[in-house]
């Protein structure tokens, strides 16, 4: 018994063996000074810094800011995206008027735009929030047409067959139908969002996680810089981790989520 | 269980001179057939023959080219409400729990009469469960009740055995058999299966090349023994005449609705 039970402790600790080697091997380079605190401060620093800023409560307000912009920036493309993939994917006059401008628009940058947002915006938070909209509209977008496309047409056939037609049948077959692809498609919605956030963010502001980073850079904080830089890291994966929740839930029926949900 | 087991007639049907042309393709030409109220019809022939596309027609999935469709007198769109089709997979909504797809398309308080449906198909215990969790099988017995909670006048089965195994297939045809029984409503069973076919109709139709090749009663009381002598001499002259015809050269099922019509859905 004893075995197996030390046999799971290592299995689970696995994964964290490397990571935890090369923090060690990071704090020991900068402590022997091989390691310039300059390029990079020891992981110690970085933690003292956290809480610093966590101790005066400034930290709160950039992550508040932060997660504002990419919250409304995501509401607002993510609506928009799951809106347009909806008219494309239900109607052959919507996907011919709307789809091919949408995929031309689609390949253009979005963060390539900046010049232009900002001459539109200027620096204010509403450049920000468009930025994040336009980076999360098209994973969005695309995924939900691509999904109302791809629902079983043996399923429709069937419930029409049954009686359902209308809102009844969207909201009982189709929609949980593309419901898988349009949660691949927030997944990657999310990544776009951290993403543009934090180019946005770099670009001017007066405060959040961008600020927080840029500010520090121009009094050489290094460790605050780091700290930033976790931050995103960690909103990016409590981001991902809200999406495993929402497919957890929506998409209990699948055996592909139960094993997952009953696995980990 | 009274709502369930209460008699209603079932739907006599008249077929008359029914086409169905996909492109240049005939596949019905010209069928005749009159079912009376209450009879159990089964529908026999080689791939492609024109079987599953009749059952289509009379499930409304399809529009004929040509001929009507009655129920008695009346058009047979008028009784929609009374037909229900179960297909050849069971199409249960793997995102439904097997209770809320048998009352699929239900409005008001169904669930006791759902919970009865299962209970008519052996399933009361898997009311709450998803349909990935079921059997081929049970699956099959899922999409009866669904078809039965309707009470249907006539029920259309589009080979719903087919991809069942043998001693699965003998007992959801004696269900098909009993729950027919109980409730008098006209099937059609479409199956490739002769056997099947005489085990449980009153009656065999068998299509040929778009037209009806052999119609044959199937006096024999019921229930019916397996592998009696009577059944075995029908099911060999069924097949006798299958397989006197040459085969013909199989095109494709037609499938609809196409991927890209599913848009018009709504």
């Amino acid at each position: 018994m004893r075995n197996t039970t030390l046999h799971k402790l290592a299995l689970r600790a696995a994964p964290w063996a490397l990571p935890l080697g090369l923090l060690a091997a990071w704090q020991l380079a900068v402590a022997s000074g091989w390691l310039s605190s300059r390029i990079l401060p020891a992981p110690s620093a970085v933690l003292a810094a956290g809480w610093a800023l966590l101790a005066s409560g400034e930290i709160w307000q950039h992550l508040a800011i932060s997660g504002q912009r990419a919250g409304i920036g995501f509401a607002i493309g993510g609506g928009i995206g799951l809106l347009l993939g909806f008219i494309t994917g239900l109607s052959k006059w919507g996907e011919r008027f709307l789809d091919s401008s949408v995929q031309m628009i689609r390949n253009v940058p979005h963060l390539a735009l900046i010049p232009l947002v900002i001459l539109w915006f200027g620096i204010d938070e509403a450049a920000k929030v468009f930025l994040v909209a336009l980076g999360t509209l098209f994973p969005i977008y695309l995924n939900t047409y691509h999904g109302i496309r791809n629902v079983d047409p043996a399923l429709v056939e069937m419930a029409r067959s049954y009686g359902l037609s209308g809102f009844a049948l969207f909201r009982q077959v189709i929609l949980p139908g593309a419901l898988p692809s349009i949660l691949v498609g927030v997944r990657f919605a999310l990544g776009f969002m951290w993403l543009t956030l934090i180019v946005a963010e770099t670009i001017s502001a007066s405060a959040g996680i961008g600020y927080l980073a840029m500010n520090a850079r121009e009094f050489l904080q290094t460790d605050v810089v780091v700290l930033a830089i976790l931050l995103y890291a960690v909103l990016g994966k409590l981001a991902d981790v809200a999406a495993r929740g929402l497919e957890r839930v929506w998409l209990r029926w699948h055996p592909a989520y139960q094993a997952k949900a009953g696995g980990q | 269980m009274t709502a369930l087991h209460s008699i209603r007639q079932g739907i006599p049907l008249a077929i008359e001179k029914i086409e169905k042309a996909f492109g240049e393709r005939q596949v019905l030409k010209g069928i005749d057939l009159h079912i009376p109220a209450g009879q159990f019809v089964a529908v026999v022939g080689r791939s492609g023959c024109g079987k599953s596309t009749l059952l289509r027609l009379l499930a409304g999935l399809d529009q004929p080219s040509g001929g009507q469709l009655l129920a008695g007198s009346g058009s047979l769109n008028a009784v929609r409400e009374d037909i229900r089709l179960m297909f050849q997979d069971s199409r249960l909504l793997p995102w439904k729990r097997v209770i809320d797809n048998v009352g699929l398309g239900l409005a008001g308080n169904w669930r006791k009469q759902a919970e009865e449906a299962l209970a008519a198909v052996g399933l009361a215990d898997r009311s709450h469960e998803w349909p990935a969790a079921l059997s081929g099988g049970q699956k099959q017995r899922v999409a009866l009740a669904r078809a039965l909670i309707h009470r249907p006048r006539l029920l259309l089965l589009d080979e719903p055995l087919g991809a069942l195994d043998a001693l699965t297939r003998i007992e959801m045809q004696q269900l098909i058999e009993r729950l027919w029984q109980q409730h008098g409503f006209t099937v059609l069973l479409v199956t490739h299966d002769v056997a099947e076919a005489v085990a449980v109709a009153d009656r065999v139709i068998l299509i040929e090349d778009g037209q009806i090749g052999l119609d044959l009663d199937v006096q024999l009381v019921r229930p019916r023994p397996h592998g009696s002598p009577l059944l075995a001499a029908m099911e060999a002259r069924v097949l006798d005449r299958v397989l006197a015809q040459p085969e013909l050269p199989i095109p494709p099922e037609p499938v609809s609705p196409l991927p890209t019509q599913l848009r018009w859905a709504l």
